[in-house]
């Protein structure tokens, strides 16, 4: 798939309604992710009933991959629990890094539309974003960034 | 209502034979995506001609040794070359002398090397430094740097709506206490032409010496040390048809003679015991260790070339080409020029509504466009225009009025995806 009509079939609609875009009164867990290539930054918001994450919503200033990205990644793990929203932040990651197999087995679902963001560089930390926020938000890690020197992906369950 | 200078001379309209020029970029010819490269990221770093190409190459094949050491032929040789293109600079810029001229890495390295050979001797705790609102941050951190480790403190031009400095709050910054004055001569994320001859006058009837940023004003004015009668001036080689790793500070040797060197070693020395040290005579005394040569000679080769064409021409092509792409783009509905001064290099910051600049950046590139999005290393100036990130189209004298027309309709159509 081409970079246009990744835009053009998938992109587009989420950054155009995005999906549980807002913020949570009292939420259990929340992070806020920076990029600071690019000024963006980005409000995770959710709600773990016991390891189930029942309640999720972000808000930010971001461009269209990354709020597409946030958006069809809170669909995604709404209701699933925090051990397989891991499996999906690892997995997704690797995906935009190139390092992981589309075809091969893996949990992705419609989530491969962002597949193709490993071909542009300078954008693979835009869709990554998200991603890292959540894990930070899970993890109890208020404030992450795509440049942190830890990177948050290994950081230490429940290390603040 | 303060002097702005004519950046540009009107009445000199000679004309460019652009096709001829562009074949002198190899890297023009290029296709990207499948499609001509139109390259309007000229503000960050300009393209190299043929000409500067084949000196390096020449250099490299007949002239390479190490300059100011050996007795033999190709150190003689290229030591020759080395100083004559501090020469071309000296011309290039109108500087009183070639010794006024130091070869640094870069625009970022010639302010590091002021503000640590003069602002860390001659500025104290309490003192003063003004800034303006427009400058890049490597005219910024640098002296944020100075002031925690002196206690001094750094104070700031405003800017109005339009991209320009406010003149008359420059001139009520100033008291007892101020050092220093960095300003840049144009602004990189703007294009606004800042009044900097004026400004430097109203710093020196109060003894107060001024740096200029000129990094994105040598390579489209015509910059004259002595009428501008700056203190220092800094640019690089880049964004000025030359090779990366080289630039420029020029500094009055008044200036330069009191101040202490940046980096010790080979080349800045007279004499070395282990009691005591006696550095080199200027500018040699801030060149420590061995310079890029070829990339000094590739500046003086590049220096040529733009001198060839003329830097009046090339000033008053560029502003032709900024007015049709003004035009051009004004119409185009959500869209907001960011930086409208009346005084502009060619230069087209914009943003348009509901649609983030990485986006533009990312589709305009499937186009073969290449244009810089973001914050432009000048994020107060984009908190004080209220902008997160901007697109930036920037031109140079070897880009076309059909690349302007080509980058407006794909710009239409990367907009047209998001209605």
């Amino acid at each position: 798939m081409n970079t246009k009509s990744l835009y053009q079939e998938v992109i587009l609609d989420h950054n155009r309604k995005p999906r549980n875009y807002g913020v949570l009164e009292k939420p259990s867990h929340q992070a806020v992710g920076h990029n600071p290539l690019c000024g963006d930054h980005l409000d995770i918001a959710l709600d773990l009933e016991g390891e189930r994450i029942d309640r999720i919503a972000f808000k930010g200033e971001s461009c269209a991959i990354c709020k597409a990205s946030a958006s069809m990644m809170t669909t995604v793990v709404k209701g699933k629990t925090r051990a397989d929203a891991e499996t999906l932040i690892e997995e997704f990651r690797d995906m935009a890094m190139g390092k992981l197999d589309v075809e091969g087995p893996h949990h992705l679902g419609r989530l491969t539309v962002f597949a193709g963001v490993r071909d542009l560089p300078t954008r693979v930390k835009c869709a990554i974003l998200p991603w890292h926020t959540l894990h930070a938000a899970l993890n109890s890690v208020t404030t992450t960034s795509t440049e942190a020197e830890d990177d948050p992906m290994h950081a230490a369950i429940g290390d603040a | 209502m303060k002097l702005i200078e004519p950046a540009l001379e009107p009445q000199f309209t000679s004309m460019l034979d652009v096709e001829r020029i562009r074949a002198d970029f190899p890297i023009l010819g290029l296709q990207v995506e499948g499609k001509p490269l139109v390259y309007l990221d000229n503000a960050a770093s300009s393209q190299m001609p043929r000409q500067v190409m084949d000196r390096l190459v020449r250099y490299q094949t007949t002239q390479h040794a190490n300059v100011n050491r050996g007795v033999h032929y190709l150190s003689e040789t290229a030591t020759a070359e080395y100083e004559q293109s501090r020469r071309k600079v000296q011309h290039f810029i109108n500087a009183r002398e070639d010794r006024e001229v130091i070869f640094t890495s870069g625009t970022t390295d010639s302010i590091n090397l002021v503000m640590h050979g003069y602002g860390r001797k001659f500025i104290g705790p309490g003192d003063e430094i003004i800034l303006t609102t427009l400058e890049h941050h490597s005219n910024i951190v640098p002296w944020q740097m100075l002031a925690e480790e002196k206690g001094a403190k750094i104070r700031v031009v405003p800017i109005n709506d339009a991209g320009e400095l406010h003149i008359d709050e420059y001139e009520r910054l100033f008291n007892e206490r101020t050092k220093f004055v960095g300003v840049m001569h144009v602004s990189n994320a703007l294009g606004t032409i800042n009044p900097i001859k004026h400004m430097i006058a109203v710093a020196h009837q109060r003894g107060v010496p001024v740096l200029v940023d000129g990094a994105q004003a040598a390579p489209h004015l015509t910059v004259d040390m002595q009428d501008l009668d700056c203190d220092f001036y800094a640019f690089s080689a880049h964004k000025l048809c030359g090779p990366t790793g080289i630039g420029v500070l020029y500094g009055k040797a008044e200036f330069l003679e009191r101040m202490q060197p940046y980096k010790g070693g080979g080349d800045m020395i007279l004499s070395v015991t282990f009691e005591k040290t006696v550095y080199n005579s200027i500018p040699h005394k801030f060149e420590a260790g061995t310079p890029p040569i070829a990339a000094a000679i590739g500046l003086g080769a590049a220096i040529d070339y733009l001198s060839g064409i003329g830097m009046s021409a090339i000033a008053s092509y560029e502003h032709r080409l900024l007015e049709y792409a003004t035009e051009q783009i004004r119409d185009i509905p959500g869209l907001r020029i960011i930086g409208t001064a009346a005084q502009k290099t060619a230069v087209l910051s914009f943003e348009v509504e509901g649609v983030h600049p990485h986006d533009i950046g990312t589709l305009l590139n499937q186009e073969g466009v290449a244009v810089r999005t973001g914050h432009h290393c000048a994020q107060p100036v984009m908190l004080r225009l209220k902008v997160p990130a901007t697109t930036r189209a920037s031109f140079a004298f070897y880009n076309t009025m059909a690349e302007v027309d080509a980058f407006i309709t794909s710009l239409r159509a990367v907009l047209e995806i998001f209605r």
